[in-house]
């Protein structure tokens, strides 16, 4: 009987915990849903009826469906580039045995250690000569270098690939791209979807690459046109506004997890379980 | 047996494909990552601007890092907001990894609690910083109106404009964001663990304590450690919530919560001393690149040395 009690107890702490973790969000969305005088003088979780007014505030400052379709823009791009040629450098990494295999694979351990966030002034620069600022291009191209990724499935691929299933491929005549399209990217295709949920949820969430990099506030990727608010000191008048804001900026995200929450696990428990 | 000979020549040609399939990757990686980490050397090395010339200065910047107490109050900054973070984050990660793992209790439903812990961790800084931006605003904020209103506190608490609590505000947002992440990684490690030790040490009639202090405990050090470090060096590169949280560079109230990197992008994007900010990088960079060799040495040495 004690014990039942004590697994009671825990299942309220456990329970209480998710309630902390979700308030938050739950305040966010009841509170896009209250005009600024209701929010100001009380607090509840029963919606009200300004929703609308909200949304025409927001919008009087900015447009977030061009928001998330900047941020789409960049993150579906970035995240196909990566996913693909970093599937392609590990395949090459791990499949042939060329100079210098040895040599990229060191080189790729070194840079996982090196944050790239410090480097941000040189890339500043790098992007500067290029004459990019201000477009996308430097917040999608260097998607195709990802060197977590590569590492990652390089070790996949040593766990799911079979040489002999190549060598009988390469039998029949196949060449080696084929091979690699029609073969080892179905087989690598979990590894490489783990990879590619968390570089999307990366590159959308990203703030200070594209707080740097973008001068037109028409360009702006969500997270930086939600981070203008803070600029514009009229609408923290309204805070309604505010919450409807962050919370349309929060949905897209939500989907994601709603649909892929096993594979972002996966992905994480992955990090855990080294040997 | 002419046969051979032309496998054996296709070997190497195939071998050399190895080249096609790695070529984007390095040709990008050198291009974006490599030349701007050495770029930010050099520069570190200038007095540039940002535009115009560079002249060469030699040790000048990273002289001034040394002795700059602002440099050196970001970092302590940074150091504070972390640690009572990693305190709390790794706490509950590690609270919640013996109840989950506890083979008497048999807790269910690990993957909606799993799930629902992290999901905090997937929305942006940005939305979260002025989600509770406004949820802990001095006057109008939800918080203040809660504790106000059940008589918890006499009068609303400035969250966000004291430095006693400005700075730890940010953490206990960082250990909410951060929290179910480490406990995913620590769940995992005692997922690997073979359910045999809990259930000799349970037939052994070992307590909870014991089991959890000789068995669960030292397994998953390794995992901790490996938790630990990677938060510290995400940490030590803290941007995006006190930037926002704070409202800009200056780290209000009174520099309270001013990060290295807030203090960094203050140089390199503000007042044009790019220099300046790249050997702060470069110092940054070194305690950085220190602690992920740690980390890599822990991770892996030790498995090297045990082959």
């Amino acid at each position: 009987m004690a014990a039942k009690a004590k697994k009671s107890i825990l299942y309220i702490i456990l329970i209480l915990l998710a309630v902390i973790c979700l308030m938050p969000f739950a305040l966010m969305m009841v509170n896009a849903t209250r005009s600024g005088s209701e929010i100001v003088h009380s607090f509840t979780l029963i919606p009200s009826n300004a929703l609308a007014q909200n949304w025409e505030t927001v919008s009087g400052y900015f447009d977030l469906f061009k928001g998330i379709l900047n941020s789409l823009i960049v993150s579906v791009p970035a995240t196909l580039l990566s996913s693909y040629f970093s599937a392609m450098a590990a395949y090459g990494l791990v499949m042939y045995k060329f100079k210098g295999n040895k040599f990229i694979s060191g080189v790729i351990i070194i840079f996982m250690m090196i944050p790239g966030q410090l480097s941000m002034i040189g890339f500043y620069d790098l992007i500067t000569k290029m004459h990019m600022i201000d477009t996308y291009w430097p917040l999608i191209l260097p998607a195709i270098a990802a060197p977590g990724t590569v590492f990652f499935l390089r070790q996949y691929c040593e766990g799911a690939l079979q040489p002999a299933l190549i060598e009988a491929a390469r039998m029949d005549g196949a060449k080696e791209i084929y091979i690699f399209h029609k073969i080892i990217l179905p087989l690598m295709s979990p590894g490489i979807a783990t990879m590619a949920i968390g570089a999307f949820i990366g590159s959308w969430n990203s703030y200070l690459i594209p707080l740097i990099l973008l001068n037109t506030p028409e360009k702006f990727t969500l997270p930086v046109m939600i981070a203008s608010l803070n600029a514009s000191t009229d609408i923290t008048a309204n805070q309604g506004a505010i919450y409807l804001a962050v919370a349309i900026s929060v949905i897209p995200i939500l989907i994601v997890f709603a649909f892929c929450s096993k594979y972002i696990i996966g992905s994480i428990s992955a990090g855990g379980v080294k040997e | 047996m002419g046969e051979k000979a032309v496998p054996g020549k296709k070997k190497r040609n195939i071998e050399s494909t190895g080249y096609f399939f790695v070529a984007p990757f390095v040709i990008a990686f050198i291009i974006f990552s490599v030349y701007p980490v050495l770029r930010t050397f050099y520069l570190s090395f200038t007095d540039y601007k940002g535009f115009g010339d560079a002249a060469l200065t030699g040790g000048v910047n990273y002289l001034r890092v040394l002795q700059d107490k602002f440099f050196w109050r970001s970092l302590w900054n940074t150091a504070k907001i972390w640690s009572v973070n990693i305190v709390l984050q790794l706490g509950l990660a590690l609270a919640l990894t013996i109840v989950f793992s506890d083979i008497k209790y048999k807790i269910r439903g690990l993957a909606v609690f799993r799930a629902l812990y992290y999901l905090p961790n997937l929305i942006a800084a940005t939305s979260v910083a002025f989600l509770f931006k406004t949820l802990l605003d001095w006057r109008y904020g939800t918080l203040n109106q809660i504790l106000v209103g059940s008589g918890a506190v006499g009068s609303p608490v400035n969250w966000l404009g004291s430095t006693a609590t400005a700075p730890y505000v940010i953490s206990v947002i960082s250990a909410w964001m951060w929290f179910g992440n480490s406990f995913i990684m620590l769940m995992a490690g005692v997922q690997g663990i073979s359910k045999d030790y809990f259930e000799a040490a349970a037939i052994d009639g070992a307590g909870r304590m014991k089991t959890f202090t000789r068995i669960t405990l030292p397994l998953l050090k390794p995992i901790m450690l490996y938790v630990g470090i990677t938060s510290l060096i995400g940490g030590l590169q803290m941007f995006d919530l006190p930037f926002l949280i704070s409202g800009g560079t200056a780290g209000n109230p009174s520099g309270s919560t001013q990060t290295v990197v807030m203090y960094l992008y203050k140089f390199g994007f503000e007042t044009n001393q790019v220099g300046y900010a790249s050997a702060i990088a470069y110092v940054l960079f070194i305690i950085i690149f220190l602690f992920s060799a740690l980390q890599f040495k822990v991770m892996y040495g030790r498995k090297k040395g045990g082959n």
